[in-house]
């Protein structure tokens, strides 16, 4: 695919106190791709989606968005901007049904009245638009759902808003084989769809499985963003512990010492 | 893409069996809603009428609308916090302090009734505003800072009543909600009104998810609902409209307590902005999970206040139902037991202490319940101190119900 990145992070520093946890940092992501997002506990993963999502504020960099430099301060003005975090522990309200989760702080309104019937014909047509069949009912509570189907029901709220970017914190890490395959071929058909994707794993199976790009994340530094296509998982696997790994990653020494 | 929709169009017979095995799987996976309520108070009435015939009379019927009316009003209030998985234990003495308010003003003060009432509204605005800011700003447990507040307004009640004397109430306004009814052919034409108006609301909203291609309550279900409650209301309206005086020819009493249609309001009210408002939502998804409503963007500090001042505003109402009811606020008022009963009644409805569950009308059948226990066993001879010991009881099984039920409902992987 030869468009340019919908997102695109330049330069990116982030520190808490004396801690800096983000080393200019440069991260891209297309559109009708998946871009798996690699590194070690402590690396900065979580770090890095958080800037994306506007719950931390970088220190310095660009954040571009459409090709424009845009200032995201807050998890609102991600939104606005079409850009969707599933956390990994959910945030789904066990005590409500699929269509009041996925509408949950944006319900739609006729007047001062919920307007339940247009929300549940979305959440429906969301949901068949992704292929899942798998939920009875829209209206049973969340509770009642198995760990897939809530990771499922999470995804879908995060693209019913014609969110352009959806970043996928381990959405596999909790689920059993089968959970997990369904959950794959759903982030596939996200990015088929025209969304960009990014996917955050521990899982190197899951990693090439799905993904078309890898950017891989060594000590607070972007140590390499390949194509899938172009390297194995033994190199994944060296980026992630080491760095580097050949011709790839970081130059000098470990990175931590520059 | 593919143009399916999710919810499959069912025929109309296989909908109500749905319906109804959706509902039976419901209550074996541990929603059991308002069943044991309704339940314990069928049981409850049989046993109390076979021991003592007048339990039936009407008179006493309408005793126990006025006698309950106070602490189901406290406990659709407290309803919102309980929905938090908070607690209020001051809303007893907040509408005690409401009550006080209200006397010294109207009697001591002359005020006219309805700026005297508007005050005591406003004082129990203010003291949820104070307790919901501890609680939600601070960080202060609700349990803490209600039971501060507890001792804190049983002081206050007794410095505004002067210490242990007792202020009479002689407006005639005020004197009327629960001591004055209304007349007998405005009872049948609001039963009437009310009825039609449900039924119509009803089949309306399930003709336009038809029409929209969604999954509707079958039509036998919904005439079920309406016949049910045209019955049950059409039967308290019945024997409320008896005669009830002893000696008719001197003194007509008969027509449904002006209390009850104020309850009924309130009723329709708060289900309205439980079920039907973005608001009402946002007070589950709080109380299901807190994290999860404050990254969809609501403001959890707001909805924490909010339902502090609603229960505390309840509050002030059920203290001025109560000072109606007795003609007087003396210190006692809105204490001893007021509290115990308005939670119980909440629990015993169906409300959950967890957070997360419950609904409006869990206040008038658990406050059926409690008012049943009380007056059943008033009229049966037995002590206060017996009658505490019992309430007590009850109150526990509601809440060991509550448990088990939150149990079983993780068992069977609804929660």
């Amino acid at each position: 695919m030869s468009q340019g990145p919908i997102l695109e992070l330049r330069g990116i520093n982030k520190s808490f106190g004396p801690v800096q946890v983000l080393h200019d940092v440069a991260f891209s992501v297309y559109p009708g791709e998946v871009t798996a997002l690699v590194g070690d506990n402590g690396a900065g993963k979580s770090t890095l989606v958080k800037c994306i999502g506007g719950i931390h504020p970088i220190d310095s960099g660009e954040y571009l968005f459409e090709g424009e430099r845009v200032h995201v301060s807050g998890p609102r003005d991600a939104a606005v901007l079409g850009v969707e975090i599933v956390y990994q522990d959910l945030a789904l309200c066990d005590n409500l049904d699929i269509v009041q989760n996925m509408f949950l702080g944006r319900e739609r309104k006729s007047g001062l009245v919920l307007d339940e019937d247009t929300m549940e014909e979305m959440a429906a047509k969301t949901l068949a638009g992704l292929s899942v069949r798998t939920v009875k009912s829209l209206r049973q509570h969340v509770s009642s759902l198995s760990g897939g189907q809530r990771q499922t029901v999470a995804i879908a709220k995060a693209v019913l808003w014609n969110s352009k970017v959806v970043i996928l914190d381990e959405p596999t890490a909790a689920l059993g084989v089968a959970q997990t395959a369904q959950v794959l071929e759903l982030v596939r058909r996200l990015a088929d769809r025209g969304l960009a994707v990014v996917l955050i794993s521990h899982n190197m199976n899951d990693v090439f499985a799905v993904s078309d790009r890898i950017a891989a994340l060594y000590l607070g530094r972007m140590a390499a963003e390949v194509k899938t296509s172009e390297v194995t998982h033994a190199q994944i696997v060296e980026l992630i512990t080491s760095g580097r790994s050949g011709e790839l990653g970081l130059k000098n020494g470990n990175g931590a010492a520059s | 893409m593919t143009t399916e929709t999710l919810p499959k169009q069912e025929n109309a017979e296989s909908a109500l069996g749905g319906h109804v095995k959706g509902y039976f799987e419901r209550v074996r996976g541990g929603e059991l809603g308002a069943l044991p309520a309704v339940f314990g108070l069928v049981i409850l009435c049989v046993v109390f009428s076979v021991l003592r015939p007048a339990f039936l009379s009407a008179v006493n019927f309408a005793n126990l609308f006025t006698q309950g009316a106070a602490v189901a009003v406290i406990a659709m209030g407290l309803i919102f916090v309980l929905l938090l998985g908070e607690i209020d234990l001051s809303a007893g003495f907040a509408s005690g302090v409401c009550a006080a308010v209200l006397a010294v003003l109207l009697t001591l003060q002359g005020w006219p009734w309805y700026l005297a009432v508007l005050a005591a509204m406003v004082t129990g605005a203010i003291i949820g505003l104070v307790l919901g800011s501890l609680v939600a700003k601070l960080g202060i447990p609700s349990f803490v800072v209600t039971l501060a507040a507890f001792l804190a307004f049983q002081g206050v009640v007794l410095l505004l009543v002067k210490d242990g004397t007792n202020i009479s109430i002689r407006d005639e306004t005020i004197l009327a909600i629960a001591n004055k009814n209304v007349p007998p052919a405005a009872g049948w034409a609001a039963l009437i009104v009310g009825v039609a108006v449900y039924a119509a609301i009803q089949f309306v909203q399930a003709r336009r998810r038809v029409a929209r291609g969604l999954v509707a309550t079958p039509v036998a279900v919904i005439a079920a609902r309406v016949v049910t409650l045209a019955v049950v209301a059409g039967v308290a309206v019945y024997v409320l409209n008896l005669e009830r005086s002893r000696n008719a020819a001197l003194v007509s009493l008969k027509g449904v307590p002006i209390v009850v249609p104020l309850i009924v309001i309130l009723l329709i009210v708060w289900t309205f902005v439980l079920r039907r408002t973005a608001y009402g939502r946002h007070i589950y998804a709080v109380g299901g999970n807190a994290e999860a409503a404050r990254r969809a963007g609501i403001n959890v500090d707001r909805i924490r206040i909010s339902a502090f001042v609603i229960c505390s505003f309840m509050a002030s109402l059920g203290g001025i139902i109560a000072a109606s009811r007795a003609n007087s606020v003396d210190p006692n008022t809105g204490g001893s037991n007021v509290l115990l009963f308005a939670v119980g009644a909440a629990v015993i409805g169906g409300t959950s202490l967890f957070g997360g569950k419950g609904r409006a009308l869990d206040a008038l059948l658990g406050g059926a319940v409690v008012a049943v226990i009380e007056n059943g066993m008033g009229l049966m001879g037995y002590s206060a101190g017996v009658k505490f010991v019992v309430t007590g009881l009850v109150l526990l099984l509601a809440a060991g119900v509550d448990a088990l039920s939150r149990k079983r409902a993780a068992s069977t992987g609804r929660r």
